[in-house]
């Protein structure tokens, strides 16, 4: 599905991405984890064209789509979310969603002019579209106003419908617990799986281990633009590497154990 | 809001109904409420300066609709508008001199000479944002005003003139040719209006709102740009084929900086990406001046003040986009 090689991004002379390598199947959830400024949001920014990679090549089904346009990558079937919620402010939240739509929805500018029956008929089906997809997120509240009036939590189901209704092949969440409480945490996972069940590959970066713990096939763990771990949750939970990362190496036992309690939070929740 | 995990899905939430009043505003009926004043407004008045004045007005409408598409629509600031209108206006005005036809025989090769001008213009620069963009497009504005003011073809600074009407006889009546470009204009606003309300439309509000969101969602934010570029530019010189056709004259004084700061005044201050609204602010930036001549050499004073009193009191315009559905 996505296969990223040895990934290389520098801005100047800091090297963002420092040889990254990963992939992510069909239908796979791989979470992409690391402290803050290990390159993770980079690397998803070089994955979706909005930058462009120093080195290395990026893969999508097999194509090559390295440093092209961001909607051309779109295009390929890639969808995403943003670490600071991306929305479109000041338009409904049907509208939103429908922006999801653009890239299948046969309707030319001719038709939009004369109001041609396939005009109405491709408004009706992008509208039943963003309903489904609301509907699949469970959002609660007014669809028809504007999606700056909703609630921080219900910005962020419309941010992930709106990526939904583009039906994707993949789909990244960049940090989609962030700023939700704890029930929302728990419907975002349930969610997450459900997209899954639809047979979208999820690559997810996420700091709250309880969650990645709990939800991912495999994590790849980042710590200054390299890769220091790959593999499933348990094993990257013990690795000394991934706990290292997250402390410092002249951490002493007890702030290992800390760490430890941390990086394995999924068990306690 | 959310810490009730177990409960059954939640019903999306309907927000009050709509007042008596917006649902008014927002009828689909609104349009041909306005086209009934204008078909009806020479019954009230018909001397030649009133036709004259409003005539211009319906002419203006058209501008500001077509700036509305990329300053509305798009948020691509435009400040060398004028520049489309002259295109258009000099193409018809040169063509059905030279080849003796009547005006609404140039209108293919105009629309295809602004969609050259749009692709030409927009093309460099709609790779810029916001304060660069505007900047150069005032610098284009200029470039093809002094350019129509040096060709011979174009008639230099006395311009172009005995340019025939728009079915090729200049002694029409005014008000038949009042009501010509009532209906041309009435056409080119519901056009531009549909365009707004489909999935092209949909793609430059994105574009407006979040570019990069945009991007990530398939649209390559620069073709959907330039499609709001060139079909401005149509709009625009059709406007100025309307213009041309008008005055039978046309000279490189009409299409200064100040022409395309006053259509882009048209649309803030009916309401930016509202069809009402900037149909309402063109009828008032060319309508006010005249009303106000009583004022004699006050006028534009009056004008400047009144105007600054409206953004102050309702910065969002006289009717501004309402982005609800119904």
């Amino acid at each position: 599905m996505l296969e990223v090689e040895d990934l290389r991004l520098s801005f100047g002379g800091v090297l963002a991405v420092d040889g990254l390598s990963f992939g992510v199947g069909a239908g796979e959830i791989v979470s992409v984890i690391g402290p803050n400024g290990a390159g993770k949001t980079s690397a998803f920014n070089c994955v979706t064209g909005f930058y462009k990679p120093t080195a290395g090549r990026i893969r999508i089904d097999g194509a090559d789509v390295t440093g092209r346009r961001p909607s051309l990558i779109a295009a390929r079937g890639v969808s995403r979310t943003f670490q600071n919620l991306r929305v479109f402010g000041e338009m409904s939240v049907l509208d939103n969603v429908r922006a999801g739509t653009h890239l299948w929805l046969r309707q030319r500018v001719v038709d939009a002019l004369l109001h041609t029956p396939r005009y109405r008929r491709s408004e009706r089906e992008g509208t039943e579209e963003a309903n489904k997809w609301l509907d699949f997120v469970g959002l609660r509240g007014d669809r028809a106003g504007l999606v700056r009036n909703l609630p921080y939590g219900e910005q962020r189901r419309v941010e992930i419908a709106r990526a939904l209704a583009r039906r994707p092949k993949l789909l990244l969440l960049d940090e989609p617990a962030a700023g939700l409480n704890h029930g929302e945490k728990a419907e975002l996972l349930d969610l997450i799986r459900r997209i899954r069940d639809l047979g979208i590959a999820i690559a997810l970066i996420e700091h709250d281990m309880g969650l990645v713990m709990e939800v991912s096939d495999r994590v790849v763990v980042l710590n200054f633009g390299r890769e220091i771990a790959d593999g499933p949750p348990e094993q990257v939970r013990g690795d000394p590497a991934v706990i290292e990362a997250y402390l410092g190496r002249d951490a002493d036992e007890a702030e290992v154990e800390a760490a430890r309690e941390e990086v394995g939070g999924a068990r306690g929740e | 809001m959310s810490d009730t995990v177990q409960d059954p899905p939640v019903k999306p939430v309907k927000g009050r109904g709509p007042t008596f009043v917006t649902r008014f505003l927002e009828s689909r009926h609104l349009g041909w409420a306005g086209l009934a004043i204008g078909l009806l407004a020479p019954f009230v008045i018909a001397t030649p300066y009133a036709m004259d004045v409003m005539t211009s007005a319906v002419v203006f409408v058209m501008l500001a609709v077509g700036l509305n598409i990329v300053v509305g629509y798009c948020g691509l600031l435009d400040l060398g508008y004028a520049a489309f209108f002259a295109v258009g206006a000099y193409t018809s005005g040169v063509l059905s001199t030279e080849l003796k036809i009547p005006l609404l025989a140039t209108v293919p090769a105009v629309i295809v000479v602004t969609v050259l001008a749009g692709v030409i213009i927009g093309g460099p620069t709609l790779r810029l944002r916001s304060d660069y963009l505007a900047i150069v497009t005032l610098g284009f504005g200029e470039i093809i005003r002094i350019t129509a003011n040096n060709l011979s073809i174009t008639g230099g600074p006395s311009g172009i003139y005995g340019i025939p009407g728009l079915f090729g006889d200049a002694t029409s009546s005014q008000v038949v040719f009042y009501y010509a470009v009532l209906l041309i204009v009435a056409v080119a606003v519901l056009l531009a209006a549909r365009l707004g309300r489909s999935r092209l439309g949909r793609a430059w509000r994105f574009v407006r709102e979040d570019e990069d969101a945009a991007e990530a969602m398939g649209i390559n934010t620069y073709k959907v740009k330039l499609a709001a570029y060139i079909a401005g530019a149509v709009w625009g010189g059709l406007a100025g084929v309307l213009f041309a056709a008008q005055l039978s004259a046309i000279s490189p004084a009409s299409f200064t900086f100040l022409q395309s700061a006053l259509v882009l005044m048209a649309v803030v201050l009916g309401g930016m990406g509202s069809t009402p609204g900037v149909v309402l602010g063109a009828i008032v930036i060319s309508l006010l001046p005249e009303v106000l001549r009583g004022l004699a050499d006050y006028r534009f004073f009056a004008f400047g003040v009144l105007l600054i009193i409206v953004m102050i009191a309702r910065p969002q315009g006289l009717w501004p986009h309402r982005s609800r559905e119904r």
